[in-house]
């Protein structure tokens, strides 16, 4: 499918397209957390066998929205002794990274027609920029601060638990997370996004799961267990732990904060799924060219749906960790995993790398080179 | 004035607003927040000159990873209320003053004197992850010998932690 590129006044479609992104992304990200409550608790009920949320509009549709109104006029109340300035922050810091990740999310790939018969791909993100991974990376570690905040200035002992929780265990996983992440670099040879989905383009068998088998089999697992460890859900959930911490960092949270928090997890899980998909799973490629057809955004959509599937099941079915197994597991197992892997895959791709391509380095532009676009286009790998 | 130097002096403004809190806010974890803004506003400022790996690297280390060691040890001790002990005049705070009057000094005479290129909302400067990779591992460089140092010396400290924490738990 080719999208003439329309010019819409002083403008191509091409140059809004970044704020087209923007908008729809975050969009779509905000208006599906109500769908993602009811997908989940249908889900469970599901698993649990029973019949899960049924009475509020048709198949219990509505549930969420309803959820939403409740939260929205409830009381909001501020306990005396909070340190009323972070108490306020916490849910705002924590926002703010869960949404600022969508920015590098790549959706979709366009065939956009630029004129006199030449058709080029634009990738429909809001910023395709060189370290979009790493970016990714920086924006996790600081969601942190939102728990660990908001369980501090709560003034309360079981929420300073929970913040404390939060942060050995965001710390702990993180690093597993970020070797794996590299591994994945390593694989696709970029840390752009875009580039990183555009080199799995092709079967099932180019997606970066497939590669380096089993060592991009063995990354994966690492990350898609980091990263539920990462956004706090179950059987990670030790933060929030209902039956020993009271639901631990947001205990003090009423009405509309504690729903700040609820989007908050949601969100994450829909950007971290996002992440998962486009590192291991191909992005927007259909699994064999064969289907083809369907355009890229319906795959992406489709995968995201499937990890949100794999996070509800695994909270159906695991039960909680205790929290020096929680260390054990992240710091004893993950992490040598994670490093062999990483290791291992470098010592591959060094070996299998032509001599011809070995020797001699390739000579570095200038720093003042950078402003020229060729040189810019050169550096985009 | 280009968009481009407006968001230079905004950001410039909070980042120097945050500055003065760490320093002058009493309550230890505000303070330490405000370290992590300064940290977030400085990762900006790389991003905004194209640096863009410095300015990721800056926020994962940074803002990331070690100033949420630094909350965690502050909570962990939870010095919530002002300690009495700040309070104390020593010989500490003389020569406080007289190093920050000195840093001030030196970097207000390299600004009179044109001594750092003057890039405000100009061209980007190269900081892709290819860039410096190449130029830090190049064997026709300086610099190859100084990285390996400083991955030992990285090194040591793991092992010091590792020996530290094995001593504790005997």
């Amino acid at each position: 499918m080719v999208i003439p590129n329309i010019s819409l006044g002083p403008f191509t479609l091409v140059d809004v397209l970044p704020y087209v992104a923007l908008v729809t992304i975050l969009g779509v990200i905000l208006l599906a957390t109500p769908f993602l409550v009811w997908y989940e608790r249908v889900a469970l009920a599901l698993i649990q066998d029973r019949l899960g949320p049924n009475r509020v509009g048709p198949r219990g549709l509505l549930q969420a929205f309803a959820d939403g109104i409740k939260l929205f006029l409830k009381e909001d109340i501020r306990p005396s002794a909070v340190d009323a300035t972070i108490y306020y922050a916490a849910p705002v810091l924590m926002m703010i990274p869960a949404l600022a990740a969508c920015a590098v999310l790549p959706v979709a790939d366009l065939r956009i027609d630029m004129g006199g018969g030449r058709i080029e791909s634009v990738p429909f993100v809001v910023g395709n920029v060189n370290i979009g991974i790493l970016y990714l990376l920086g924006l996790t570690s600081l969601q942190v601060y939102g728990i660990v905040l908001a369980g501090w200035a709560s003034n309360n002992k079981y929420s300073l638990m929970g913040g404390l929780r939060s942060s050995a265990q965001t710390i702990s996983y993180e690093l597993s997370m970020t070797m794996a992440v590299l591994t994945g670099v390593l694989i696709s040879g970029s840390t752009n996004m875009v580039e990183i989905v555009r080199s799995q383009a092709g079967t099932v068998a180019d997606w970066n799961i497939a590669k380096f088998l089993p060592l991009g089999f063995i990354a994966t697992v690492v990350y898609l267990i980091a990263m539920v460890a990462e956004t706090n859900r179950a059987p990670f959930d030790l933060p929030e732990a209902e039956s020993e911490l009271v639901a631990g960092f947001h205990t003090e949270y009423s009405s509309m904060k504690f729903a700040m928090f609820f989007m908050c997890e949601y969100a994450s899980m829909l950007v971290i799924s996002g992440v998962a998909t486009a590192l291991w799973f191909g992005g927007w490629n259909s699994p064999h060219p064969a289907l083809n057809f369907v355009p890229g955004f319906v795959w992406f959509i489709l995968k995201v749906v499937a990890f949100v599937m794999v996070y509800v099941w695994v909270r159906a079915t695991l039960p909680r960790l205790r929290y020096d197994a929680l260390m054990a597991l992240g710091w004893k197992r993950l992490l040598p995993i994670a490093l062999a892997a990483l290791v291992l895959t470098a010592t591959w791709d060094a070996v299998r790398t032509p001599a011809d391509k070995k020797s001699g380095w390739p000579v570095i532009e200038a720093p003042h080179d950078a402003d020229k676009p060729a040189a810019r286009a050169s550096n985009a790998r | 004035m280009q968009g481009n130097s407006i968001g230079f002096w905004i950001l410039a403004a909070l980042c120097i607003f945050a500055a003065v809190q760490v320093v002058a806010n009493r309550n230890p974890v505000r303070s330490a927040l405000a370290l992590v803004g300064v940290m977030c506003c400085l990762s900006v400022f790389y991003f905004a000159q194209g640096a863009e790996f410095v300015g990721a690297v800056q926020l994962i280390v940074y803002a990331g990873a070690i100033m949420v060691l630094f909350l965690f040890v502050i909570m962990l001790l939870n010095l919530g209320a002002p300690n009495p002990m700040m309070d104390r005049v020593g010989l500490s705070k003389p020569v406080a003053l007289l190093a920050s009057a000195a840093l001030l000094g030196s970097l207000a005479l390299a600004g009179a004197l044109k001594m750092a290129p003057d890039r405000v909302g100009k061209s980007p400067v190269s900081g892709t992850v290819q860039q410096i990779g190449y130029a830090l591992f190049d064997p026709g460089r300086p610099w190859l010998f100084a990285f390996e140092l400083t991955s030992v010396l990285l090194l040591v400290g793991v092992v010091g932690a590792v020996v530290l924490a094995q001593r504790r738990s005997d």
